[in-house]
């Protein structure tokens, strides 16, 4: 950072240069040029230096058989860490779940948000607490939650095991919910939904807030169905929310790694690793830092395309445009 | 908001009531399980109000494992975290919402790249940076790193407040002589008070809950952050689900207070941000 404040600066010597100063018109116009590069030097700096340097590096590293020893030469190896992910069962166990999980995730976060901010638009009581309740979940830290599933369904004396075998009767005997894939996913899914909920329905309810009631009342006074005027008038109004709510959450579901990592840590036997824990243990278990660095090539790319699509799809950026 | 018929009402709160029961029911579980002794935890069927209730996971999480000064750690690195994100992403949003100048463009595409990647996607290449400049096991290997990431939505989220305070305002300090800095200072930060609190809160929510990167430069004990100290209890005692919850909860009671108290300003600043786009 350079000078504290220009503060001083004699009036009539804007550093906008947009009041045109009758003194020294060469300088001021300088320092007004400068003006905005000195606000946004040292947070680019950071920006630049600690994140967009390390999304080029991690290309560069992709292309390697990276040795991580400092000074210790790499190998370059072209898109050979790319040919070995397609030739790993693993990855594509991997790329399978995180798939699926994203898909189950997804539209049931946004049904059921939208269902409980459909509910919370009305003139109820406990609209707040309601509110906060269902939002608890989503400020709660991934950690705990991770580990509170983990021991609610925990497979000799979980609390769902409990309420499906002794308290309702649907299953004959426990489930080891956690030692098999798909349950162990389902569990994983559970979670997500469980926890991201809220998030949607609080963005959906600022959407429903900003629809005008008479524009509702019209169409009830002229004998439309709630469903009818749900259909046809609050949805279409809510569009660009409804994009911006799934663009987001799609990205978060092939995002999931901590539910994962701490519940199953991707076992048993690698059938419910998901591509993120799957990266962080090619780099941080095997060492394997430019096989790991491309699959996370891999995820991105898979993110961006999925998310360009979906722009595309639903037209979205004209009315929301920065 | 619509009126809803009193028939409607009752079956609108029947299905919040169940709603919000099934959501609350895992920290129902949660808070139970962590009055119960070691013994009862995974008892069959499970009791809702222990039948010997102790406070000892609680004494016992805070006094082992250096779990206070886990806690004390994250209080260090989310505060630092705050003052950083707020100071720099305010000082860009600032630049983004009052000037033009050459590759603004550029500088923003690259910030709303990095808002749709996965956070993680960088760890590998991060990681290899923070041993290079000797980040390794160092607080503020944490912050300048957690910085990094909130910045750019941080920026955006202020930029959107910044543009909406009216420009007669700064002709005006202007006309006094007032200069880009005490704008920004003077007018811009004290009118985005509320920005600034909604920002906040999230940047210290991020600070206190990161788990990935903590657990990945951080090997020194003394320096562990608070979500790695809760792990470390569940891989270190594997079925001491009492304790893991107690010290769970210790650890989410500050940002329990923090969401309360603050519940307002946090809709209203997601809501902002989030219809905005």
């Amino acid at each position: 950072m350079t000078a504290p404040a220009t503060g001083t600066r004699p009036a009539g010597t804007s550093p906008h240069g947009r009041v045109a100063g009758p003194v020294t018109p060469a300088r001021s116009r300088l320092t007004a040029r400068a003006t905005p590069y000195v606000f946004l030097l040292p947070g680019m700096a950071l920006f630049i230096g600690l994140m967009l340097y390390p999304m080029v590096q991690a290309f560069r590293m992709s292309l390697y058989e990276w040795n991580i020893l400092p000074g210790a030469v790499s190998q370059f190896v072209g898109l050979a860490n790319y040919g070995r992910a397609f030739d790993d069962p693993v990855f594509w166990t991997a790329l399978v779940n995180s798939t699926v999980y994203m898909l189950v995730t997804v539209p049931t976060q946004m049904a059921l948000g939208m269902g409980i901010a459909v509910l919370l638009n009305q003139a109820i009581r406990g609209r707040v607490a309601f509110r906060v309740l269902f939002y608890l979940p989503v400020v709660t830290s991934w950690v705990v939650v991770s580990l509170l599933f983990k021991y609610l369904f925990n497979s000799q004396a979980g609390l769902v095991n409990y309420v499906l075998v002794d308290l309702l009767g649907v299953l004959g005997s426990p489930v080891a919910w956690l030692q098999n894939r798909w349950t162990a996913l389902a569990t994983i899914s559970l979670l997500g939904i469980w926890k991201g909920m809220g998030w949607s329905m609080l963005i959906f309810l600022a959407g429903l807030q900003g629809i005008p009631a008479d524009l509702l009342e019209a169409a009830e006074v002229d004998g439309a169905s709630t469903a009818r005027r749900f259909f046809a008038i609050t949805l279409p109004l809510l569009r660009p929310v409804v994009v911006f709510v799934t663009i987001m959450l799609v990205i978060g579901g092939f995002n999931v790694f901590i539910s994962v990592f701490l519940i199953t840590g991707g076992g048993p036997a690698n059938q419910t690793e998901v591509l993120l824990t799957q990266m962080y243990e090619q780099a941080f278990s095997f060492l394997d830092f430019g096989y790991g660095a491309a699959i996370a090539y891999l995820l991105t790319a898979l993110i961006f395309g999925l998310s360009f699509i979906q722009m595309r799809w639903f037209d979205y950026g004209e009315e929301t445009a920065a | 908001m619509t009126r809803a018929r009193p028939a409607t009402k009752v079956l609108v709160y029947a299905v919040l009531l169940v709603g919000a029961a099934i959501t609350i029911t895992p920290f129902v579980s949660m808070v139970s399980t962590s009055f119960k002794p070691q013994a009862f935890v995974l008892e069959l069927p499970p009791q809702l109000i222990p039948e010997e209730p102790t406070v000892g996971n609680y004494t016992r999480a805070w006094t082992s494992n250096g779990f206070a000064r886990y806690f004390l750690n994250s209080a260090i690195i989310a505060a630092a975290h705050v003052i950083g994100v707020l100071g720099l992403g305010s000082m860009m949003a600032y630049a983004f919402a009052r000037f033009e100048f050459v590759g603004k463009k550029v500088m923003f595409y690259a910030l709303i790249i990095t808002l749709m990647i996965p956070g993680m996607m960088l760890i590998i290449p991060q990681f290899l940076l923070a041993r290079d400049l000797s980040l390794i096991d160092t607080r503020l290997g944490l912050v300048l790193f957690y910085i990094a990431a909130q910045l750019a939505f941080v920026t955006f989220l202020l930029r959107g407040f910044f543009e909406s305070v009216p420009r007669e305002l700064e002709e005006a300090m202007r006309v006094d002589g007032a200069g880009a800095w005490r704008i920004y200072w003077n007018l811009m930060l004290p009118l985005s008070r509320p920005a600034l609190a909604t920002a906040g809160i999230f940047a210290f929510l991020f600070a206190w809950d990161e788990f990935i990167w903590a657990l990945t430069i951080i090997n020194d004990p003394d320096l562990r952050t608070l979500p790695i100290g809760i792990a470390l209890f569940q891989g270190q005692h594997a079925t001491a689900w009492g304790l893991v919850f107690a010290a769970s909860i210790i650890a989410i009671t500050p940002v329990l207070i923090v969401f309360v108290v603050f519940q307002r300003h946090f809709v209203s600043g997601l809501q902002a941000g989030a219809v905005k786009g």
